[in-house]
């Protein structure tokens, strides 16, 4: 796997937030409960990289379902093996939990290390002062990652904040012996998608399983939708609030929407995605476009090694297949950590091999990032994402994690669920997400 | 009842105590000035630090914009962030449509009931130790909880209802209780009402049991039948305890929240004010001058319905 090619999207230039004498001002302010450490942080942060590292590391961790949680301790039992002289206390807390009380935890009294994701996502909060730049923990695992998982890690000053840990694609889920039971082949175009649906609903299968309850899984369909449709840069500037979305691009996006809703599984407003995933595992329907992680959900290895996935097809000749949701996983060091010697260690074998070695072999959803990593030991999807990660051209992070947190969670979300029920009203749909855009972005 | 009871003791209170209070002023010690300085000082300055200070800190942060992180960072927007809800926030006014709905089916549907079986139980009949606890019991336990149940109930793939009627064939009759408006409002108001009525039933039966037997007698002996008792005799003897059952109604229904937000995060049709007030502030989102706007449309609904009222009652209580 070499995935050198994908240009990772930089994230947006907010230079008001870079502006804000903000760093120091927000970290001091903020964090009246860690005052006492403030002053330290700095320069503690430079010099105790190279200083002999004993003692606790806390972290955060939002790894709460049992195979990640499993597998992030396989991690940190390695750790502790190659040195024995640290030792990791895990705090694991639900992971929607997680996310939504992140701005409150992290300006408390945050774990040293925490779990976040790449993207504007992790920028926002590198801006923001609230946590702390790992230039030192790049310096020895810089030669690990390719160019584009760099980029991934650097926040908006240039500085490095981030240690991934694995990436996970977005694609079409399938059952192999349901495509050879009834002689279906790999739709690469938007033709041949429909078509396929159209076959899979005269063969009595609900075509596109669906479940929506947690609101963040439709946002994955129309990322590709709109990267397949207008290119992964207007998608990128749609998502920094650049681009307007009235603007008939989006509306054409859509429309391939409004064509294929009717074959998606009924009642998806109240079904979690683990549930839309058991229904393609129990061969009710045919396809389900989620991450690799819906791996987990196939508990039979039979029924794992029957499933399959294929690239989102292609719509504009334009565009063809030339981008890839994948978002990276990693972690990322509180503003004033209580060991970062310690700390520093940890992420540093985050980001070594055996590190995303020890992951991957309790959790084999997800892909390694790691340059030249052993990929023997991968099983078909994560050959499979390998392929489609080094040939995409472009990759983009998920919506949530693309753009501002404010506006997906407080305007997307509903609004794709009320454009779900109602794809009627699009266009009012999308002036009001609009002027809520402009709302937010301009705040 | 409380509220009766009280006004009832402050008034002759007041007029006897007129004439001592210097003497008493002067009897007080060092120490019984001290006990009273702390009984009443410390709960003043909790209710202070944690009921004052947070509302008008929300109602000045309605109108900035803040995204939580460093005080630097709140900007003063005058009244920008309510004229965006106004205009421009379509989860607005469905969610004051629904508060308006949870109040009205609330007091029209659990508060009569809960009068009903507290009547009932009040009659003493077998095993009524065993109805009460039955029917308390969702007050006694958390919301959360509550919602979480009748998520189980409500589940439209492999919940208890869709799967005894079979209405969970995607290809046939496919009822969607969580997600289908307004099948969802009813959802989550048949699970408010349910928690709502052991409520009413525990405040009315504590009511009754303070009305004088000898009223029900008295109106048996002069002939009147057990539903002319109730309307003429007892259910106007119930007033105190109509006003605590009235404020609490309103209060309820104008606070809901973790039922609805256990069972479907308030979305399509089951938004609340307190939900969107917790989408926008809780969470990433951080939008703390926006959600504390909507907060404060809430504080002034709330004043406007629960003053006038109280003001009204006991104005009456106090010519009665």
């Amino acid at each position: 796997m070499s995935p050198e090619s994908p240009r990772v999207f930089q994230g947006p230039t907010v230079d008001r937030r870079v502006m804000l004498k903000g760093l120091l001002a927000a970290a001091g302010v903020a964090g009246l409960p860690t005052l006492a450490a403030c002053s330290s942080s700095k320069s503690s942060g430079s010099g105790s990289g190279g200083g002999a590292a004993t003692g606790t590391v806390s972290l955060g961790s939002n790894a709460s379902d049992a195979v990640p949680k499993k597998a992030f301790q396989a991690v940190y039992d390695a750790f502790h093996t190659a040195s024995p002289n640290i030792s990791v206390k895990v705090n694991t807390k639900d992971h929607d939990t997680f996310q939504e009380q992140i701005n409150n935890y992290l300006q408390a009294t945050p774990d040293d290390v925490f779990t976040w994701f790449a993207g504007y996502r992790m920028q926002f909060f590198a801006a923001k002062g609230l946590s702390n730049q790992i230039d030192d923990v790049w310096n020895t695992i810089g030669g690990n990652f390719p160019q584009s998982v760099h980029d991934l890690s650097k926040g908006q000053d240039g500085h490095y904040y981030f240690v991934p840990i694995y990436y996970y694609p977005w694609g079409v889920f399938y059952r192999k012996s349901v495509f050879a039971q009834h002689n279906y082949t790999i739709p690469t175009t938007w033709n041949d998608f429909v078509s396929l649906c159209e076959k899979m609903k005269s063969d009595g299968l609900t075509p596109i399983a669906f479940g929506d309850s947690d609101k963040w899984p439709a946002m994955g369909t129309f990322d590709y939708l709109n990267m397949r449709t207008n290119g992964y840069q207007f998608h990128m500037d749609l998502m920094h609030g650049k681009a307007a979305w009235t603007d008939a691009k989006v509306k054409k996006a859509f429309s391939y929407w409004t064509q294929i809703l009717p074959y998606h599984q009924d009642g998806y407003i109240g079904r979690k995605w683990q549930d839309a995933a058991l229904t393609l595992i129990q061969k009710k329907a045919g396809m389900y476009l989620c991450g690799t992680f819906v791996a987990q959900q196939a508990t039979n290895p039979d029924d794992l090694a029957d499933l399959d996935f294929f690239a989102f097809p292609a719509i504009d000749p334009q565009w063809g297949q030339d981008s890839i949701e994948a978002p990276v996983d990693g972690f990322m060091l509180s503003k004033n950590p209580k060991n970062r010697a310690a700390a520093v260690k940890l992420l540093e074998f985050i980001g070594s091999t055996q590190g995303e070695a020890a992951y991957l072999n309790v959790d084999p959803s997800y892909d390694a990032l790691i340059n030249g990593f052993d990929t023997s030991k991968y099983n078909a999807i994560q050959k499979k994402s390998a392929t489609l990660f080094a040939t995409a051209q472009h990759v983009s992070q998920f919506m949530d994690r693309d753009a501002n947190p404010a506006f997906t969670s407080t305007v997307m979300q509903p609004e794709l669920q009320s454009y779900l029920q109602n794809p009627n009203s699009l266009d009012s749909i999308l002036s009001s997400v609009e002027q809520q855009k402009q709302a937010i972005y301009t705040s | 009842m409380t509220v009766g009871t009280s006004a009832d003791a402050v008034e002759p209170g007041r007029a006897g105590l007129q004439p001592r209070a210097p003497k008493r002023l002067r009897r007080l010690t060092g120490r019984d000035k001290t006990v009273l300085t702390l009984m009443t000082g410390v709960p003043t300055s909790l209710m202070v630090v944690f009921v004052w200070v947070p509302a008008l800190a929300s109602i000045l942060l309605s109108f900035t914009t803040w995204d939580g992180i460093g005080l630097d960072s709140i900007k003063w927007v005058g009244f920008q962030n309510y004229h965006q809800i106004f205009t421009i926030y379509p989860q607005f006014w469905p969610a004051v449509w629904h508060n308006v709905i949870w109040l009205v089916v609330l007091a029209a549907v659990p508060t009569p009931f809960g009068l009903f079986l507290a009547y009932q139980l009040d009659k003493r009949i077998r095993f009524s130790r065993f109805y009460q606890s039955a029917f308390f019991l969702p007050v006694a336990i958390s919301g959360a909880l509550i919602g979480f149940v009748w998520e189980l109930i409500y589940n439209p793939d492999h919940g208890l209802i869709n799967s005894l009627f079979h209405t969970n064939n995607p290809n046939g009759t496919y009822l969607d209780w969580v997600g289908h408006y307004p099948l969802n409002l009813i959802a989550v108001l048949v699970a408010a009402s349910w928690r709502h009525t052991g409520y009413m039933m525990i405040l009315y039966l504590a009511g009754l049991k303070s009305v004088d037997p000898g009223l029900k007698d008295a109106a048996a002996v002069d002939g009147a039948n057990e539903w002319q008792a109730f309307r003429h005799v007892i259910f106007p003897s119930l007033r105190p305890i109509n006003v605590v059952v009235a404020a609490v109604t309103v209060i309820e229904s104008l606070r809901a929240f973790d039922i609805v937000y256990v069972f479907n995060k308030g979305e399509n049709g089951t938004q609340l004010l307190s939900i969107l007030i917790t989408d926008n502030i809780i969470g990433e989102a951080s939008r703390i001058g926006y959600g504390s706007a909507i907060a404060v449309i809430l504080l002034v609904v709330s004043l406007v319905v629960i003053i006038p009222y109280l003001i009204v009652t006991f104005r009456k209580e106090r010519r009665a």
